[in-house]
């Protein structure tokens, strides 16, 4: 150590009173929010998989299907165009599937604790920031798959459905965000959070329209596809894609009825406001 | 008589089976290096974090400077700063990015923080590696890190958990030094500690806690005198036995101003006597010679805080720790600590 350290006397900070809540919330979530973003920068694997896997899924499935009868699909589009909205909702779910592992490793590593000594305006501010970044991320990795299908010729949105479709990942996002950092605080180490992903990612994935439409399903499939929150992001973005951007018009044909657009959305809505008030009780007895 | 700057009241705190805090009071003066003296386990971690308001207490007050931190916590968490036991750094951030973050979650606007960073960089000798990421630092650069984090931001009194735990010479002292210039400034500085030495040179008053309540407290000086007597720890052989040292007592029984015999188990089944005074000794080594017991070593002092804590809890720290060893579980402590 030096041989003449100084101190200066102490100045504590101005109270908290002096200072406004919406500039303490901001200030404290920003930071937290550009920590994952440092991480992310620093271990860009995390960005990189998650366009590799889904970019993997969209080439090849795309191609075995390349010479796949006309018509067999309903609206007679290819079935690389048929691909393309599953795999973009994959892409944006897998992300938002392991929002909850950074707090996890957090909480395991006494990270969290650090954060809770502090004096936070709120302690949603962190839950806030897990939102932010991961919502950037999986909007950042599903456009770069959509980029890619545009380049396989599977078809590009145009300006008013690309608004569409990222609205329909962001409400998509935040719901499944809800659930990711529910099950961080609920399970008791990430090898649990981490077996859970792993089971609950796949089958998800092909119990719903993704790769096939509900009319291939046996009727079991069928009706758990239907109920499937991925469904409900799938269909609104494959009817962008194929130029449908009405909203009022079906998009889903389920077998307990027909559903549009707007319906679809609201569903997504209502899934991602019940999960976080589901979540919220767990975050207040961990958080405080 | 100013009001304490931490007054906690019969707390009480149970994991489980386990009492980890049954009724501890404790009273801080402002401005003073207080210490927390206890084996592990006796519960001053567990005191520590009901302090910094990362857990409740099952029962009891917490108050500091005043103000209730089981009713306002966040203002109490302005006040102060807390060095925890294990040091939780974020791998990939660098030291200054670290402290960073730490400001903002302080609410420290941009330009001060920078000037206490450097501040701190400097006092702390972390100019040269500040800018590396913390996964690559050791351990005394890490602690010096979680120092400058629990100092970013100017607190009233600085709560630190075994803070030289692990580390060498250099680094405690260095760190000794640090906090010792704390108080000086004004700081209040509460540490717990398993190591009597650092106690002894470092606390102005401080309070012994074993089983989850405070023992004796005072400060060293004053619970040194209180106890009177010189000390004489007797070996008559360097590791002795249950018979033989039952023999030695009996030998000794009849030596004037010897005031206290215990035997020590865990060291070798010496003998710790508390005598009157020096002029005890001669007598004590004729009536040895005279039973015809060898004399392996006889050591004296003036009442050391060891025997302060020997007195208060009717066994040595050393002994105390070695008791716990066995019994504890650093996994499940580590699950505890977990939110």
């Amino acid at each position: 150590m030096t041989s003449a350290p100084t101190l200066t006397a102490p100045q504590p900070a101005a109270p908290s009173a002096e200072r406004s809540a919406m500039a303490d919330l901001s200030q404290e979530t920003l930071a937290l929010t550009k920590r994952l973003f440092l991480q992310l920068a620093r271990r860009p694997s995390t960005l990189v998989a998650g366009v590799l896997q889904p970019l993997i899924w969209l080439v090849l499935f795309g191609a075995l299907f390349a010479k796949a009868p006309e018509g067999l699909l309903p609206g007679g589009m290819s079935y690389g165009r048929f691909l393309g909205a599953g795999v973009i909702v994959f892409t944006a779910f897998s992300a938002a599937l392991n929002a909850g592992l950074p707090v996890m490793f957090d909480r395991e590593f006494g990270f969290l604790n650090r954060l809770l000594v502090a004096p936070l305006r709120s302690r949603s501010s962190i839950v806030i920031a897990s939102v932010l970044y991961i919502t950037s991320l999986s909007l950042v990795q599903s456009i770069a798959i959509m980029g890619t299908a545009a380049l396989l010729g599977y078809g590009w949105p145009g300006a008013y459905g690309l608004v569409l479709v990222l609205v329909t990942l962001l409400l998509l996002v935040f719901a499944v965000t809800g659930l990711s950092l529910g099950l961080a605080f609920a399970l008791p180490g990430h090898i649990e959070l981490i077996a859970v992903i792993f089971v609950v990612n796949l089958p998800l994935l092909f119990a719903s329209t993704a790769l096939a439409p509900i009319s291939f399903m046996p009727t079991w499939l069928g009706w758990l596809a239907a109920l499937n929150p991925l469904t409900f992001a799938i269909e609104p973005i494959r009817a962008a894609y194929a130029g449908h951007l009405s909203l009022t018009e079906v998009v889903l044909e389920a077998p307990y009825g027909d559903l549009t657009g707007a319906q679809c959305l609201l569903v997504l809505a209502l899934l991602a406001v019940g999960l976080f008030l589901l979540i919220r009780p767990l975050l207040d007895r961990k958080l405080s | 008589m100013p009001e304490p700057v931490i007054e906690l009241q019969d707390l009480h705190k149970r994991f489980g089976p386990v009492e980890a805090l049954a009724g501890l009071n404790l009273q801080v003066p402002r401005g003073t290096l207080y210490g927390l003296l206890g084996p592990n386990g006796a519960g001053k971690t567990t005191a520590l974090r009901i302090l910094c308001t990362l857990l409740a207490p099952d029962a009891g007050s917490v108050r500091v400077a005043g103000l209730d931190a089981l009713a306002q916590p966040r203002a109490v968490r302005e006040l102060l700063g807390y060095v925890a036991q294990e040091v939780a750094i974020d791998k990939i951030l660098t030291g200054r990015e670290l402290l960073e973050l730490q400001g903002a979650l302080y609410h420290l606007p941009a330009s001060r923080l920078q000037a206490r960073l450097s501040e701190l960089s400097a006092l702390l000798g972390m100019d040269d590696w500040i800018d590396r990421r913390c996964g690559t630092y050791s351990g005394g650069m890490r602690r010096r890190l979680d120092l400058a984090s629990g100092l970013l931001h100017d607190p009233a009194l600085l709560v630190l958990d075994e803070p030289t735990v692990g580390l060498d010479i250099e680094s405690r002292a260095a760190i000794w030094q640090v906090l010792r210039r704390l108080r000086d400034q004004g700081t209040t500085v509460l540490l717990s500690s398993h190591y009597l030495e650092e106690v002894d040179a470092l606390a102005d008053r401080l309070a012994i806690i074993e089983g989850g309540r405070v023992i004796a407290e005072g400060s060293p000086t004053g619970l040194k005198s209180a106890l009177g007597g010189d000390r004489v720890t007797l070996r008559v052989r360097e590791f002795s036995d249950e018979a033989e040292a039952a023999r030695v007592r009996q030998v000794l029984q009849s030596c004037p101003g010897i005031q206290q015999m215990v035997v020590n188990r865990a060291q070798g089944h010496s003998l710790n006597l508390v005598v009157e005074n020096e002029a005890v000794i001669e007598p004590l080594r004729r009536q040895l010679a005279a039973a015809d017991l060898p004399v392996f070593s006889l050591s004296q002092s003036r009442p050391s805080l060891d025997d302060v804590y020997l007195q208060a809890t009717g066994r040595t720290l050393m002994d105390a720790e070695l008791a716990v060893a066995g019994s504890r579980d650093p996994k499940a402590e580590r699950k505890q600590a977990m939110r």
